[in-house]
């Protein structure tokens, strides 16, 4: 579209020298050469330049030189008028005019606002200390290079996208870097925290250390930075910080000119602010509500503005862009786009593979893709944004999409004839690189005929299990009839592997996290199901005591509020009776909260001590302060842990009591309470063979005698009615609470999670159990010694640190709306 | 109530999104419950920042869906486990039945409720 001869130039004024203002010249000149006297206001002392590159600029992979996007000679040929250096200040939308921080005026037929965005500063004591940077523009970089040039700590605050790059270069540049994020995950906003898993282990490989979950609550130092200081009290030595914590849109000179202004400079359709004259693109605008921080959606409005101001009036609006994000870490293969909030199976499908560090997870809805994550291999990124922005129905691919583009087309495979196919030198198992011939050999030649053999004498799946189901299949192709199928039973369905295998592999590689195990054990759903996940938050807390963080969204609801939901949605309220005792005074305390909180009924449970149902959820964290008041804690009659030990008179009163069982229940009942274990667990003490505590019939009983104690194990009088077996016999208290404690942490430490202390017992079988038990002092003593650890880190009383405000969002509605008079106008 | 009242809502939609409160304040795969003179409704939380709103009453015995484990865009009731659709309301697998549904949306980290159809009977 030229125009036509002899119409005078109009004239073009352009705020802002950055990404946007660039492409939109670029793409108006295209379209018309000769339509405007273009006159471009920089802030910044330089040409136009690609600023997603200062990245590499930093890591030392390009210079400023390379990432130039118009040089001199570009603005010489487009006669392009630009004002380097020069800052506007106001806008006088009347007189039609510009006016720069030096005082110049620039007149405009019309305005383009390109102004783009503001990094924020977090207003901590400290913030504005010489050395406190933020990452924006060449300068910033400047700042930065200039500060690893002299070495030394470098703290980066913020874990996103701008925060990890900064890092990754200040490291290439040899200063020793940490990054404090406030999140618990790494670029929460593009990643799942599966890929934050792994995201976070690559970065720390480069030997970036990475705080999540911090809070800095000052920057330290005398003339210019010297610290960092966390809201946990921790200081990180730093010469150089870098705060790349969020960027806010530049609308100052907008409002002041009286232009419609929310979080950004508001647009319509064809870019158009709420002046007619002037337009505004990139980052500082908002349209139809939202503000973007990438490229892409920028160059998607350059086009739609250019054709406006070319005067085209043909061309179609700007209606919103999908997004998509590449981490800029060499190294580091990681693509996001859409919308990949949590799916479940129907709607997801993900892939991982633990030995090649690749997680992939494709998110549908209605048959279409709306999500992407992908990291380690990130070759079909460019494909799934593409059916994503197309909203491609891929329900015919669906059984393939996952393995990428190079995978279409061919038939649908069953995994067994999937598996058959392959080739000899296929690899089946990727940790140990053991090939499909290997495996059928082995099974032929050495008559294997189970995964446990296969696995023993190949190493095929015996590291991170991914591969499981492939063995099966191989074992079942192999020896057809012949082959019995496992009996092994998947934790759930959402993984190949057994509960001790999950057991035994967090462990051996020592993970840590939920997304850690699910990531490394090959998971096929991103975040587990109401199975796996309690299941794992039990194991990972069992494996490491006081250093796993419990994830209280993975805990049935009694668990997470530490009271027991009843049929109406009130709760339970049982306080210990160490043993069945109590005192006036307890009972004092309890027949007053029931009175103050209405408390509909108190009950005698079936376990020696009171229940007060019908507590309001609100109630709680009241209830228990007081009942805590008269020196009561919580019974953890919800636990997956120790309940109740039961007692009888014993010695100090009966006439046939032989020891003192109701004190030793006591010390028993003190020294086990707290830890959580697979199942509930409950003991009783009898004082003699009599046997009136009923402790043949608990988890594990005590039954005293003349010479001492006999310890019982593996009762029940539930839905299976069980006697106990016995354990054995010792002579003191200290030797009986020394074995069950350990007994307790054997089955801590072995049970399947849901599994009571019998099944256990029954599937481990008793000599095996005395024989680590009883027989093996120095056995027992280690398993008595990490139950004492676990302990330490488990044993306050849960109703206290909630009495005092923990987790006090739980028990408090978000909100409470009570009606209000409507239509007051019409009154 | 008159007809005309009850109409209100529907003829300025709009004007009755109510700010319940920040998103922060829903432990992520959690909830919390919004009450009303009429009902309580659970709004939920997932993994990735969806926020969904059921009445907070399960369609098998009423119970308080918003005690459940949230997985995926699912509940698991803490009464019997069932297992209810966020979206939708509806029991998933072989459980038949409908929990009310209500709409909801996140704005600038801030839950807004629609008491317009919240209010509804
Ligand atoms: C309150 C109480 C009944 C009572 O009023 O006496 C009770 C109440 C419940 N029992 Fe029990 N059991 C109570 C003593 C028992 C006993 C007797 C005992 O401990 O001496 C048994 C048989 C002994 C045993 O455990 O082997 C018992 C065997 C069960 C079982 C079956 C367990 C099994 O493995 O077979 C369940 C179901 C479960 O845990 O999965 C169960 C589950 C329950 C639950 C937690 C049901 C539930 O999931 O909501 C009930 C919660 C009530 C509440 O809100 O407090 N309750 N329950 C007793 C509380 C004892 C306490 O002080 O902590
Ligand atoms: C280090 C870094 C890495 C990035 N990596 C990626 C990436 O990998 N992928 C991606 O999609 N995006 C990335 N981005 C974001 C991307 O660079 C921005 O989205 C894009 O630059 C926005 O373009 P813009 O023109 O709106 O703003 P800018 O490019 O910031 O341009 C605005 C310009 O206006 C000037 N200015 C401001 N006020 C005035 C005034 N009053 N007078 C005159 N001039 C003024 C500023 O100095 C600036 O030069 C990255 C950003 C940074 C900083
Ligand atoms: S026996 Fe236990 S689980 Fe059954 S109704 Fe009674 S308290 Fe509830
Ligand atoms: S009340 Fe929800 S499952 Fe029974």
């Amino acid at each position: 579209m030229t125009q036509a001869a002899g119409s005078p130039r109009r004239k073009l004024v352009v705020l802002g020298n950055g990404m946007a203002a660039g492409r939109v010249l670029e793409e108006l000149f295209a379209r018309a050469p000769e339509r405007y006297d273009v006159t471009v206001f920089g802030a910044e002392p330089r040409v136009n330049y690609d600023r997603i590159m200062l990245s590499p600029v930093l890591a030392g992979d390009k210079s400023f030189e390379d990432i130039v996007v118009h040089d001199d000679a570009w603005y010489r040929r487009h006669a392009v008028d630009l004002r380097r250096g020069e800052t506007v200040v106001g806008i006088d939308r009347t007189a039609r005019t510009v006016r720069t921080q030096a005082g110049a005026l620039e007149a405009y037929d019309a305005l383009v606002i390109a102004v783009g965005s503001r990094p924020i500063l977090i207003p901590v004591p400290g913030h504005d200390l010489p050395g406190v940077v933020t990452f924006r523009d060449l300068d910033d970089v400047n700042a930065m290079l200039a500060a690893s040039a002299r070495g030394g700590n470098a703290v980066v605050i913020g874990g996103g996208l701008l925060g990890l790059e900064a890092a990754a270069g200040l490291a290439l540049r040899g200063m020793t870097t940490t990054v404090i994020h406030l999140m618990p995950t790494l670029m929460e906003r593009q990643l799942d925290p599966n890929a934050a898993y792994l995201l976070q282990k690559a970065i720390e490989k480069r030997g970036i250390e990475i705080l999540t979950s911090a809070n800095t609550s000052a920057i330290l130092g005398d003339g210019k930075v010297e610290a960092v200081r966390l809201d946990d009290g921790r200081t990180l030595p730093a010469d150089l910080v870098v705060m790349a914590v969020g960027i806010r849109p530049h609308v100052a000179l907008a409002k002041d000119a009286g232009l419609e202004v929310r979080r950004g400079v508001v647009v319509d359709d064809f870019l158009r602010t709420s002046d007619p004259r002037i337009f505004a693109v990139g980052e500082c605008v908002e349209h139809r509500g939202n503000c973007y921080g990438l490229v892409a959606p920028l160059y998607e409005m350059a086009r739609t503005l250019a054709a406006s101001l070319a005067g085209d009036a043909t061309a179609a609006g700007y209606t919103g862009s999908a997004l998509s994000t590449k981490l800029k870490v060499t190294g580091v293969d990681l693509f996001s786009a859409g919308d990949f909030s949590e799916g479940d199976e129907r709607d997801e499908i993900v892939l991982r593979d633990p030995a090649r560090g690749v997680y992939k997870r494709v998110v549908l809805r209605d048959n279409r893709i709306v999500g992407a994550v992908l990291y380690g291999d990130t070759a079909d990124g460019s494909w799934y944004f593409d059916l994503l922005k197309k909203g491609t129905d891929v329900a015919s691919l669906r059984d393939t999409l996952i393995f990428g583009q190079a995978y279409q087309g061919g038939g649908v495979l069953d995994p067994k004839a999937a598996v058959a196919a392959l080739s000899d030198d296929a690899e089946i198992c990727g940790c140990n690189g053991v090939c499909k011939g290997v495996i059928t050999r082995a099974i032929v030649a050495k008559g294997l005929s189970s995964l446990d053999d296969v696995r023993a004498q190949t190493k095929a799946s015996a590291s991170c299990g991914q591969c499981t189901s492939k063995v099966e299949a191989l074992l079942a192709a192999t020896l057809g009839e012949g082959y019995a199928g496992s009996a092994r039973k998947p934790l759930c369905k959402c993984v190949d592997l057994t509960h001790e295998e999950v057991r035994g592999f967090i462990l051996s590689k020592a993970l840590k996290s939920l997304p850690a195990t699910m990531q490394e054990l090959g998971w096929k759903t991103s975040c587990g199901c109401p199975t796996c996940r309690p299941a794992l938050n039990y194991y990972l807390l069992c494996a490491w005591p006081g250093e796993y963080r419990d994830d209280a969204q993975s805990r049935f609801i009694n668990e997470r509020v530490h009271a027991n939901i009843q049929k109406d949605g009130t709760f339970s309220v049982v306080p210990r009776m160490w043993g069945g005792l109590t005192t006036p005074a307890e009972l004092r305390a309890i027949a007053d909260v029931a009175e103050r909180f209405k408390i509909p009924t108190v009950k005698v449970t079936g376990g020696q001590r009171i229940d007060l149902l019908g507590v309001r959820k609100e109630d709680l964290p009241a209830v228990w302060a007081e009942l805590n008041a008269a020196g009561m804690v919580s019974g953890q009659a919800y636990a997956k842990g120790l309940r109740t030990v039961k007692t009888c008179v014993g010695s100090e009163w009966c006439r046939f009591g032989t020891q003192d069982s109701t004190g030793l229940g006591v010390k028993l009942e003190r020294f086990l309470c707290g830890s959580w274990t697979p199942h509930k667990v409950k003991l009783a003490v009898s004082g003699c063979p009599r046997n009136c505590a009923e402790a043949t019939v608990k988890d594990f009983g005590v039954v005293c005698v003349e010479s001492g104690y006999d310890l019982h194990i593996g009762g029940a009088a539930g839905l299976h009615v069980r006697a106990t077996e016995l354990l054995g016999h010792v002579e003191t208290e200290e030797e009986a609470i020394e074995h069950i404690a350990a007994a307790m942490q054997l089955y801590r430490e072995q049970a399947a999670y849901l599994d009571r202390v019998y099944k256990w017992v029954e599937k481990t079988g008793m000599e095996k159990i005395r024989a680590a038990i009883v027989d093996d002092p120095e056995n027992r003593r280690s398993l008595f010694e990490r139950f004492k650890r676990s302990q330490r880190a488990v044993q306050r009383d849960p109703w206290a640190e909630r009495a005092a405000g923990r987790e006090a969002n739980e028990f408090t509605p978000l909100a409470v709306l009570t009606p209000v008079r409507r239509r007051m106008a019409a009154e | 109530m008159s007809a005309a009242t009850m109409e209100a809502p529907g003829e300025q939609l709009d004007t009755w999104w109510f700010d319940v409160g920040p998103l922060q304040a829903i432990p992520v795969r959690g909830a919390r419950i919004v009450r009303t003179p009429r009902r309580d409704i659970a709004v939920f939380r997932t993994a990735n920042d969806e926020v969904f709103a059921l009445d907070n009453r399960c369609p098998h015995k009423g119970g308080p869906l918003s005690e459940g484990i949230v997985h995926g865009r699912k509940v698991a009731c803490p009464l019997h486990n069932w297992i209810i659709d966020l979206e939708t309301g509806q029991a998933t697998g072989a459980d038949k039945g409908c929990t009310r549904s209500f709409p909801v949306k996140l704005e600038n980290g801030r839950v807004y409720l629609d008491m317009g159809v919240a209010a509804a009977p």
